[in-house]
């Protein structure tokens, strides 16, 4: 295992390290609160020499997320970052990417859709790409958000994916707060990433080639996007066994599922993101006090990890989803949907719950946590009818 | 057993608080401890009231929500008394450390707090202006907190204020502030 630096910082600031140790050919971005440090620190590594990378700023998302495309495109290894009304920009580009199947590497710092206005954190940004053929990740602390931006740029450019991943941290709560976090060192990063061997790149001469083509009736669009759908179903053993590599250097497990306390659960919750640690928290202690309790964490929600969910989660007794964003309109939160579309096929459905906490930033207190474990209890102890849909600590 | 020590401040934007924190938190590293500083961003405009949470522990930290029930109180304004309830959620062990003129025992009686709370006052602005020659009470603060509370080991916070100073100013500057340190730790009084 690499040698490894203990440090105190923010989780933006680790990611900029990150990026750094990656040495991408280009960053484009347009920088946006909470990402903004990020872009900054990347543009002072870059200033003082630290590391070699075309740093290009831009006018907007929009064409932060184009540049980026036209220089993975050309054979550069990419990154940038974004959050929120950021990523809402990057929309149309975001489908370009990932129709190109460019392994560009993006880190999402999740913020809030306004109106109201709120720079907070939620995970509406993100769940609103999430048809985007984009591989996402997400962290539950600084250390994750730091290691899932370095196995990003492996995934991303594995000959068997060549999609876009997005690394997702939760806004102000993981970028802003001053964590203790592990670093590798520089060349062993070097070493991991490797390096780019760009795939029909526009600057081959040699072998020319067009990219992102008129496809119109005729065409091959459909075709095209039954091979995005393919790429992405073969990057689950990439994400897994690429897991795998990264925790033989680091030492940090890393699964795209992770359970606490799940192998003899009566009733658990599934979360993502900075919140898993309050239910964490919360479940010990109600371990302690003899409950039967899980956790369940999804670390990787694109490709979306069915099986890993379906094996972890059966015979459970009750389950709650929490969703820090809404499906306006669906019976529930986005993630709460695809759970229960999981569970869908096993002979015994247990009872799932849908809770949409957090949004705008609404602190994840712990009391919260315990009254939904409350709440599944009743479900599986004393038969109390489900309530679908909850609004978590609603005032 | 875990131990976890919550710190929670109160300040108005531009005193430096968001630092402090995370300062503060910096120096369990060196005692090869857990921490956590964040704040809590609102409004973004100087003069505005604003907290910051700092949580240092002897085992890793997985929660991430404001503290509610903080075991230290640090105020920077004593103008935040009458705005903000600072004591609201202390520990009943707890303290709380004020920058103001004013005696620990009329802010005592003005906060309302149970006998076992201790209440801690020091002019950390007067300092300021004294050594830094600026009402910049961040540092001063924390010289009352390590005498008041501990917690923070006084030679590891001094050379990370040094370094994080050694970035845009000189040793003057780090001297002052060191003075500032020193002249808080004796001068705090507690009621």
């Amino acid at each position: 295992m690499a040698e490894q630096k203990l440090v105190a910082t923010t989780g933006n600031a680790l990611v900029a390290e990150a990026f750094r140790q990656i040495r991408p050919d280009v960053v484009a971005a347009y920088p946006i609160t909470p990402q903004s440090s990020i872009v900054e620190d990347i543009a002072k590594h870059v200033a003082s020499g630290r590391v070699h990378t075309n740093y290009v700023t831009t006018e907007s998302e929009h064409s932060a997320m184009s540049a980026c495309i036209g220089a993975s495109a050309a054979g550069a290894r990419v990154a940038t970052a974004t959050c929120g009304p950021g990523l809402a920009m990057m929309w149309e580009m975001l489908y370009i990417a990932s129709g190109m199947r460019l392994p560009i590497v993006m880190a999402n710092t999740n913020r809030a859709l306004s109106a109201p206005i709120n720079i907070h954190c939620d995970h509406s940004d993100v769940m609103g790409a999430r048809d985007s053929s984009w591989i996402t990740l997400f962290a539950e602390t600084a250390q994750e958000a730091y290691d899932n931006t370095i196995m990003a740029v492996r995934i991303a450019e594995h000959p068997d994916v060549l999609l876009p991943v997005m690394s997702c941290l939760d806004g102000f709560i993981t970028t802003h707060a001053v964590d203790r976090a592990c670093m590798l060192d520089d060349e062993t990063v070097a070493e991991f990433v490797g390096e780019y061997v760009p795939v029909n790149a526009l600057l081959d001469t040699e072998n020319p080639s067009s990219h992102g083509n008129f496809s119109g009736l005729g065409g091959l669009y459909f075709e095209f996007k039954a091979q995005q759908r393919a790429a992405m179903a073969r990057a689950s053993s990439v994400v897994a066994e690429v897991g795998e590599r990264f925790a033989a250097i680091s030492g940090r497990s890393f699964g795209m599922v992770e359970g606490w306390g799940m192998e003899d659960a009566e009733t658990a919750i599934v979360v993502i993101g900075s919140s898993a640690g309050n239910v964490r928290h919360v479940a010990r202690q109600l371990r302690a006090k003899g409950q039967k309790v899980g956790v369940l964490k999804i670390r990787c929600f694109r490709p979306f990890p069915v099986e890993e969910i379906r094996s972890a989660l059966r015979g459970l007794k009750a389950i709650a989803v929490l969703d820090r964003s809404d499906s306006f309109g669906a019976e529930g939160g986005p993630l709460y949907l695809e759970i229960r579309s999981a569970l869908y096929d096993l002979q015994e459905r247990p009872p799932v719950v849908n809770y949409v906490y957090g949004l705008g930033g609404a602190d994840v207190k712990l009391d919260l946590i315990e009254r939904v474990y409350s709440d599944l209890s009743g479900i599986a102890v004393d038969a109390v009818e489900p309530a679908p849909l909850t609004y978590l600590g609603i005032r | 057993m875990q131990q976890l020590t919550e710190i929670r401040w109160h300040a108005r934007a531009g005193q430096g608080a968001v630092t402090a924190a995370k300062v503060v938190a910096e120096t369990a590293l060196a005692a090869d401890q857990y921490l956590q500083a964040m704040p809590e961003y609102g409004p973004e405009r100087m003069g505005a009231p604003i907290k910051a949470f700092t949580r240092i522990s002897t085992t890793p930290i997985e929660i991430h929500c404001n503290i509610e029930n903080p075991h230290i109180v640090i105020v920077l304004d004593d103008s935040l008394l009458d705005v903000v309830d600072v004591a609201e959620g202390l520990t009943d062990d707890g303290v709380i450390i004020i920058n103001t003129c004013t005696p620990p025992e009329q802010v005592r009686a003005a906060l309302n707090v149970p006998e076992s709370v201790r209440v801690a006052c020091v002019d950390a602005s007067g300092i300021a202006l004294d050594t830094i020659k600026r009402d910049i009470p961040n540092t001063p603060m924390v010289g009352a907190l390590i005498k008041v509370a501990g917690v923070v080991d006084m030679k590891v916070f001094k050379s990370l204020l040094a370094k994080n100073l050694s970035k845009k100013f000189g040793q003057e500057m780090i001297d002052a502030n060191w003075a500032s340190v020193d002249r808080a730790y004796e001068e705090v009084t507690v009621a």
